[in-house]
């Protein structure tokens, strides 16, 4: 005979559930969760609520969504004074042919820097790391003067124009986004370049074929990571463009919304939601790759 | 390939070695290659040319020798073999030096003068302003013929006199004869080089040509030419009478002798300033006024506590909120992490200054969510009162920096070993133990970089203070336009670009303080990472 007591024994497949240990566990971590969705997603909420608030006012926006319109949209695209709409496209070409042309300048540097051995190249390298301790907004005087000796000899390129203000944003990344690329320039073989350079490639074919496509990760961040501080930067873009016509979306934004006599909200917040889109869609369609490229100079 | 090039670098390579790289460069080169190189270089020196041409007409001798000498060095560059590391750093370099290394140089000269709104030219421009700005018109004087020519943008007048004698002059040149002119009806109508302004164009360059005042010879007190409506002209004296001898400028009218008493003025007896004045160099000036005169070295200091203080309370926070996030969304038993990360990331994928401009409205005393909605209509002074609005940007940097920070620890943590743990808790270590002295150490040796760094760039947060609250509430009793929550360089943008009086001079000179300021606490930063990195080893 065969007593089969065992199978009276059950064994549970799951512990039950307990509130006060998952709450242990996990949910305290929901609750911060929640409050800190609460406090980064309100400011943001806040100002598409307002944006859609067809009435107008600072006063009239705190009643959040109480009612949707797009009349704030069409305002802000339509005010003659805030011409919007040419702020928006100065803003993208600044910030695109800067992060363009940062990319391509800090490369070439960084290739050389990192794959050529060159009396000087020391002394560059160290320069490099000591002019990043003196970002460029701290001579912001010295360089509205000399723009505006330039812009006596060469208007084309001097105050009030677009090139000019490109030239000197160019002046002031190469440093930074050269030693980030010069970090990353490094970490590339150099055995890849030595076999293409056997195969018979010139310099100019391994940088442009080989060395840029293996890097490309950081080019895009570094461009990125440029064309989003062009268009956050208020300093050096107000003291060179004047006209209204010729500013971009930080400066004329700001001069909208300071001048006490403006009261129309619901425009300016609808002109941020719309200047925001862009900026925003990209970084979180990238963030993989930005957090990288933020750590990246810790490594050395 | 590095060592290779070491030895080239040390060792001269043979007339073979350079042969051979050379024929081998011009066969993988291809036509191609050569063609685009030669394009741009010709863009380039098209450009450098036309640059030149304008320099030379200008007569601006030392820019000119500048340019010509960069154009040359980069026409070398290119087109000789060998070089390679210089053709990769010369289109950086130009920007580099320039807009980077050079204005801050500049910016020190500048923190040496007397730079300011009424002091921006030279001796010679402040005395032809001086005496056109109190020109008037010479009573019964005769009527000259004039036509506008234009030659590059800059208007000259070609002018007929009663005598039918014809000359030309610009603001810049007196008047000076000139025998070439095209003449109709007695009148001097066009010269060879110039363009005559038509009826039209007169019309629309009407403000530029009623401002142009070309002198009638070398002599400033022999007066001007003006004209009202691009035809005839008359002549114009000043009411002031420039002594070249003396150094000394008379009021016809008043009789009122200024002179130039070395501080870049016509001065009067009592102490009445002419302007406008000239720049000169007043050496230390700039400084001494910023640290003795009660009136800036008091908001001086201030601002300068307030700057560390932001800057540090500002990483300080970010940091500790960043970690605590990061610890908390560190565990994989918790769901949902990614949907928590993405609403985290948000105020700093949203750009900054319209962070900022928001947040100023969100605070505002009557208008504002902050008080009408969440405080039920309180009227709290949020950015008005001085030490509420250093709370405000504080809580305001928190909301725009404690995303990257929590970014950057989530980082660090997931790259920390887990063996590390594994091993302290078998031996029994507790798990703040754990954290304390197993992590935090990793941790923060990976992350010391970031936070100079972020230290660095709040030091410099314009953006934040600018538009947030402009800086204020204002400091009454200070003599420079500063408030309580000014950081240095929200102050040296106020004092070079806002208001009435720009002063260049004193704004270059806080630079440079900043400057010295940065470069100190940089040596002491890396000093001690340097240090915290060997402790670890």
């Amino acid at each position: 005979m065969m007593t089969v007591d065992g199978a009276t024994r059950v064994i549970p497949l799951k512990r039950p559930f307990a509130l006060r240990r998952w709450f242990a566990r996990t949910g305290w971590r929901h609750l911060v969760g929640i409050v800190m969705v609460v406090f980064s997603g309100f400011p943001l909420l806040y100002v598409l609520s307002a944006s859609l608030n067809p009435q107008g006012t600072l006063t009239g926006s705190n009643q959040l969504f109480s009612r949707i319109g797009f009349d704030a949209y069409a305002r802000i695209l339509s005010t003659p004074e805030a011409p919007f709409g040419l702020w928006f496209g100065n803003t993208i070409i600044i910030a695109a042919t800067t992060a363009i042309l940062t990319v391509f300048l800090g490369a070439l540097a960084a290739y050389s820097f990192s794959r050529m051995r060159f009396t000087g190249r020391r002394v560059g390298l160290l320069t490099l790391v000591l002019v990043q301790m003196f970002p460029q907004l701290l001579a912001v005087v010295a360089i509205f003067l000399v723009m505006s000796t330039i812009s006596d000899l060469f208007p084309a390129i001097g105050l009030n124009t677009q090139i000019g203000l490109i030239m000197v944003y160019l002046g002031g990344a190469l440093s930074v986004n050269t030693y980030l690329m010069y970090g990353f320039f490094n970490t590339i073989p150099a055995s890849i370049d030595e076999a293409a350079k056997i195969d018979g490639a010139s310099h100019a074919r391994i940088f442009f074929t080989i060395i840029l496509r293996l890097v490309a990760p950081i080019l895009a961040v570094v461009g990125l990571l440029s064309f989003i501080a062009t268009t956050n930067d208020f300093v050096v873009a107000s003291v060179l463009l004047i006209d209204p016509d010729k500013q971009t979306l930080a400066v004329g934004l700001y001069r909208l919304v300071s001048n006490p006599n403006y009261a129309d909200w619901s425009a300016f917040s609808a002109g941020a939601v719309l200047a925001a889109l862009p900026v925003m869609a990209l970084f979180l369609y990238l963030q993989k790759y930005i957090v990288g490229g933020l750590t990246a100079g810790s490594d050395k | 390939m590095r060592t290779d090039d070491t030895d080239a670098s040390t060792t001269k390579p043979s007339k073979r070695h350079q042969r051979a790289a050379m024929i081998a460069e011009a066969a993988s080169g291809g036509l191609k290659t050569i063609l685009i190189k030669i394009t741009l270089l010709g863009i380039v020196d098209a450009i450098a040319l036309y640059g030149l041409f304008i320099l030379f007409l200008q007569q601006q001798w030392i820019i000119f020798g500048l340019v010509a000498a960069v154009t040359l060095v980069v026409n070398w560059i290119y087109f000789t073999p060998g070089k390679l590391p210089a053709k990769y750093l010369t289109p950086g370099v130009i920007f580099l030096v320039v807009f980077q290394i050079f204005v801050v140089g500049y910016t020190a000269y500048i923190g040496f003068t007397n730079y300011s709104t009424g002091h921006n030219s030279d001796k010679a421009q402040a005395i032809s302003a001086l005496m056109s700005s109190a020109q008037e018109r010479v009573p019964d004087s005769p009527t000259y013929a004039v036509t506008v020519l234009d030659q590059f943008g800059t208007l000259s007048f070609l002018v007929t006199d009663p005598n039918g004698e014809v000359s030309l002059g610009s603001a810049d040149s007196p008047l000076s004869p000139v025998n070439n002119a095209t003449i109709d009806g007695g009148e001097g109508v066009g010269l060879t080089g110039y363009t005559t302004l038509s009826f039209q164009d007169i019309l629309s360059r009407t403000t530029e040509i009623t401002a142009l005042a070309v002198p009638f010879s070398d002599d400033p007190n022999d007066g001007a030419l003006r004209t009202n409506d691009g035809s005839s002209a008359y002549l114009y004296l000043s009411s002031l009478v420039y002594d070249e001898q003396a150094d000394t400028m008379t009021d016809a009218k008043t009789g009122t002798v200024f002179t130039d008493t070395g501080d870049g003025a016509f001065v009067s007896a009592t102490g009445e300033e002419m302007l406008p004045g000239w720049r000169i160099n007043v050496g230390f000036d700039n400084f001494a006024r910023a640290f003795t005169e009660e009136g800036i070295r008091t908001p001086l200091i201030s601002v300068t506590l307030w700057t560390i203080t932001f800057a540090a309370l500002s990483v300080a926070t970010t940091f500790f909120l960043g970690l605590f996030l990061a610890i908390v969304f560190n565990d994989m038993r918790m769901r949902g992490r990614k949907f928590y990360r993405v609403a985290m990331i948000l105020p700093y994928a949203f750009p900054a200054f319209l962070s900022a401009l928001v947040w100023a409205g969100m605070l505002s005393e009557s208008f504002g969510f902050v008080n009408q909605v969440l405080l039920g209509g309180a009227e709290i002074p949020w950015l008005t009162n001085a030490w509420l609005a250093k709370i405000s940007v504080l809580v305001v940097n928190l909301w725009l920096g404690f995303p990257y920070m929590f970014l950057v620890c989530t980082g660090a943590l997931q790259s920390i070993p887990a063996e590390l743990e594994e091993a302290a808790t078998v031996d029994g270590a507790k798990p703040w133990a754990v954290f304390r002295l197993i992590k935090l150490p990793l941790l923060l040796v990976s992350v010391a970089p970031l936070l100079i760094a972020s230290f660095a760039f709040n030091f410099n947060n314009f953006n934040l203070i600018y538009m947030l609250t402009g800086g204020g509430p204002r400091d009454g009793a200070a003599d420079v336009n500063v408030g309580a929550t000014d950081i240095l360089i929200s102050m040296v943008y106020k004092v070079a670009f806002t208001g009435q009086a720009r002063d260049y001079g004193l704004a270059s000179a806080f630079s440079i303080i900043i400057f010295i300021l940065v470069a100190v606490i940089s040596v002491v930063a890396f000093r001690k990472t340097k240090a915290l990195e060997e402790l670890n080893r």
